[in-house]
């Protein structure tokens, strides 16, 4: 009984470029469309995502982590009652490099079928990850985040 | 691989079924995907792996298992390239709109 969702994308950059852009707060910021992931991502060490405007998103534990390899994350949507009571997802990241490229794996997954959560996150990570390499491949990410985050948090209200 | 072999793949009507079948239902194996096609095995595993080439298809081992599940992020990235920032709330008011007056549910 799961539900989960593997997303992959190929950058042109490097597995240690990739990594600084996945775990660095300044980083995030710029491509997720001003939510803010902070930690200092050793394993069993707190992660949080928030708003721009400081309020708590998400948080969890870093449950594994192997730089510039392989992070894995416990997942709590904190601003949603509904998606909390769901319980914890766990979000995969999975970095290798092929050829001149670099592969990331994102997969996101819970202990229950037909999960919220899941969908709510499905939805959002296609433009995380579009914008993500288009910051690393341009030195831009992708605009428009008032449309961007309204998609991505329908459930929190921006 | 590029978003030539995107175009390729998304070209044909059985692959696009695939996806179709991934959408409704992710994470499924060839024999669930197998299921109510008249197509071979070894036809239907022939779509996969072009589906996979072009990064439309990702599969993960549970066990024995090998799960097939969707990835739209090539299709996403297609997208980006030619939709502007602020076109965007524009075409999914439009979407929305021939979603309701051709009856389907969003």
């Amino acid at each position: 009984m799961s539900d989960r969702f593997v997303y992959v994308t190929y950058i042109r950059t490097t597995p240690a470029a990739l990594w600084s852009a996945l775990t660095e707060p300044e980083f995030t910021r710029r491509y997720w469309f001003g939510f803010t992931l902070d930690s200092d991502w050793e394993t069993g060490s707190a992660w949080t995502m928030r708003f721009a405007d400081g309020r708590l998103n998400t948080a969890g534990e870093v449950l594994e982590s192997d730089p510039p390899r392989r992070l894995v994350l416990s997942w709590r949507k904190e601003c949603d009652d509904a998606l909390l009571a769901e319980g914890t997802a766990r979000a995969t990241f999975e970095i290798e490099p092929v050829h001149e490229s670099t592969r990331l794996t994102v997969t996101h997954e819970i202990d229950r079928d037909d999960s919220r959560l899941i969908r709510s996150v499905a939805g959002g990570w296609p433009m995380i990850l579009a914008s993500l390499k288009s910051m690393l491949e341009t030195g831009e990410p992708l605009a428009d985040p008032r449309t961007h985050v309204q998609t991505l948090e329908p459930a929190c209200g921006g | 691989m590029g978003m030539d072999a995107v175009f390729r793949a998304l070209a044909d009507p059985v692959r696009r079924q695939l996806l179709d079948r991934l959408h409704a239902r992710n994470g499924q194996t060839l024999s669930d995907l197998c299921e109510g096609h008249d197509m071979t095995r070894q036809a239907v595993t022939k779509h996969l792996a072009v589906l996979a080439e072009a990064n439309l298809v990702v599969t993960q081992w549970h066990g024995r298992e090998k799960r097939h599940f969707l990835n739209p992020v090539p299709i996403h990235e297609i997208a980006e390239r030619w939709i502007g920032k602020f076109e965007r709330t524009r075409l999914d008011a439009l979407a929305d709109l021939k979603r309701k007056l051709e009856g389907n549910t969003p």
